[in-house]
């Protein structure tokens, strides 16, 4: 005959009063009861309620919140971005499109020509910012991404990205200028 | 005439006030905001007047505007007849219950006097039945008659909308509305052959007793067991959780509501809520004292032996402000009972079906019975 392992379970021997549920009842009712009335306090900083009334009070972003991108810009105004592509490659969700162009000056090798990041499509991972060699792309901004009604806007251009692009500290090409 | 009118206003005041005010407030603040408290949120705050979310309590009129305006649907095979007529069937019962609810004793035209037992007489005058639609001998029996009836609703309901989890539902809904209704009715026993009336508002009377002149001999302090039976198999009753097996909603949907939609649904849920309500007036006027405020009579104070006599150049005034405090009393008896059952419903997990009926045939109904002749044999030897 095969031997069926057992285990014996130590169970708390429950007496009479126990078994009614009535002290628990009460307990539950207490712990409820001090919740409901704490949270019908009117001064609103001894609840413990934490929801944040969103609309109404804007929701505090962390210092290092990802948000909408931003070109940076040269002291001149110009993009930062040489078009390397780097971005672009990285990007998972595949949402940035750059076609390089010529630059006129001869210290500059390539501008963007066309540089479109679908915000739609951004999982907002931030891995565009990490691979960018020359501090061109940025999302600190503090801000969202908007919600749209029309596919269209969702497509940010680069003329669109520069306006919200600001100074970059970095110096370009490195440390010897 | 006049007494046409008077009873026109008795059923808009109390029907239509008082049990639908409050059982319309209670869907939003019992049940969401209460609950939101209990759970640390904020519950429903967006529906607003000029601004002003007020408690939330604009919410139950955005509810009630977007359940008009709903979609009534009917489920294909369903018997139209009965699941239009169901809806009425719950709600019907709901409010006639309230024809023998009094809100306050008669009103006595003449003068009262407070006897040495604590009952008031009527000196020079008669009572006026002002402050109850109905003034019934029978008053109880015709509360539990009515209450009985819901059960049809329900039952109607699951079998008419052709759907599986409706008729579990409805099933299980008059499974243990019809078993409660058993340990309620033998629970109060007990407090029937104490007061020896089913006039509720003698049943009110006879709790303005005194005993040693300072503890009011509400139902709660002579049948204390009884108080607690009748609570839970009240809870159970009107199908609030820890009872809220026949809408159980993890397991069969909504249970015999699942196929309402639009003004029906609402009618449903609003007369479950009126049900509540009732209950806890019922409570309310067998246990807790009714309309009684301890040591207030029509004239004077009363405590230990002393009578004070406030206003006594004018007990007219006094009388007045006496029945003010009473329908105060009761309706704050109401609504704290109220407040404590959508406690329970927040703090207790729901039972398992077996567990209902297990509680309810073999706990409540032996103890009922207990209860029952404990309070016979204590009253044989008294
Ligand atoms: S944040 Fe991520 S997904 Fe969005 S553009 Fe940059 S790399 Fe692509
Ligand atoms: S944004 Fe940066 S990574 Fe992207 S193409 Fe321009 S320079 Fe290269």
């Amino acid at each position: 005959m095969a031997l069926v392992e057992t285990r014996p379970v130590n169970r708390i021997k429950q007496n009479l009063w126990d078994k009614s549920y009535i002290p628990e009842i009460v307990r539950g009712l207490a712990i409820t009861t001090r919740h409901f009335f704490r949270n019908m306090n009117p001064d609103k900083s001894q609840r413990s309620t934490f929801t944040r009334e969103y609309p109404e009070v804007p929701t505090v972003y962390p210092e290092r919140y990802r948000g909408l991108h931003r070109l940076m810009l040269r002291a001149d105004g110009q993009v930062r971005c040489v078009a390397c592509m780097c971005c672009s490659t990285i990007c998972p969700a595949d949402c940035i499109h750059i076609e390089a162009a010529e630059h006129d000056d001869p210290a500059i090798e390539k501008y963007p020509r066309v540089f479109v990041i679908d915000e739609l499509r951004c999982i907002v991972c931030g891995l565009c910012v990490e691979a960018c060699p020359c501090d061109a792309i940025r999302m600190d901004g503090g801000v969202h991404i908007p919600p749209y009604t029309e596919r269209g806007a969702a497509f940010f251009d680069r003329d669109l990205l520069m306006e919200r692009g600001g100074l970059s500290l970095a110096v370009q090409g490195g440390e010897s200028k | 005439m006049v007494e046409v009118l008077i009873t026109v206003i008795k059923i808009v005041a109390i029907v239509f006030v008082f049990a639908m005010g409050v059982a319309s407030l209670m869907t939003l603040l019992g049940d969401r905001k209460q609950s939101a408290k209990i759970q640390n949120r904020v519950g429903p705050n967006q529906a607003k007047f000029f601004g002003f979310s007020l408690g939330g309590i604009p919410h139950f009129i955005a509810d009630g505007i977007k359940m008009i305006l709903k979609e009534n649907t009917m489920p294909n095979g369903a018997n139209k007849w009965l699941h239009t007529l169901a809806p009425a069937l719950i709600f019907f019962p709901a409010l006639v219950g309230w024809a023998v609810i009094p809100f306050m004793d008669h009103y006595c035209t003449g003068s009262v006097r407070t006897l040495a037992d604590y009952t008031e007489v009527c000196i020079d005058g008669e009572w006026k039945n002002y402050f109850s639609i109905m003034h019934s001998d029978a008053g109880l029996l015709f509360a539990f008659a009515i209450a009985a009836v819901s059960v049809y609703g329900a039952a109607i309901a699951g079998w008419a909308s052709n759907n599986k989890f409706s008729l579990l539902g409805g099933l299980r809904s008059s499974a243990q509305m019809i078993s409660y209704e058993v340990s309620m009715g033998l629970s109060l026993a007990g407090v029937l052959m104490i007061y020896g009336t089913l006039n509720l508002n003698e049943m009110v009377r006879a709790q303005g007793y005194l005993f040693g002149g300072w503890l009011p001999m509400w139902g709660i302090v002579v049948q204390p067991l009884a108080f607690f039976l009748f609570f839970l198999a009240g809870l159970a009753e009107t199908k609030r959780a820890p009872f809220d097996l026949p809408e159980d909603e993890s397991v069969i949907v909504a249970g015999y509501i699942t196929e309402y939609s639009s003004m029906k649904f609402a009618i449903m849920q609003l007369s479950e809520y009126v049900a509540t309500v009732f209950i806890a007036a019922l409570i309310a006027i067998l246990f807790l004292g009714g309309w009684q405020v301890p040591f207030l009579y029509a004239d004077g104070i009363r405590f230990l032996g002393n009578h004070w006599q406030p206003f006594a150049e004018n007990p007219d005034l006094w009388y007045y402000f006496t029945i003010m405090l009473r329908i105060g009393a009761m309706v704050l008896k109401v609504l704290f009972l109220v407040w404590l059952q959508f406690m329970m419903r927040w703090t207790l997990p729901r039972f398992r079906y077996d567990q209902v009926m297990t509680l309810g045939w073999k706990i409540l109904l032996p103890l009922s019975i207990a209860n029952l002749f404990i309070t016979a044999l204590i009253l044989t030897i008294l």
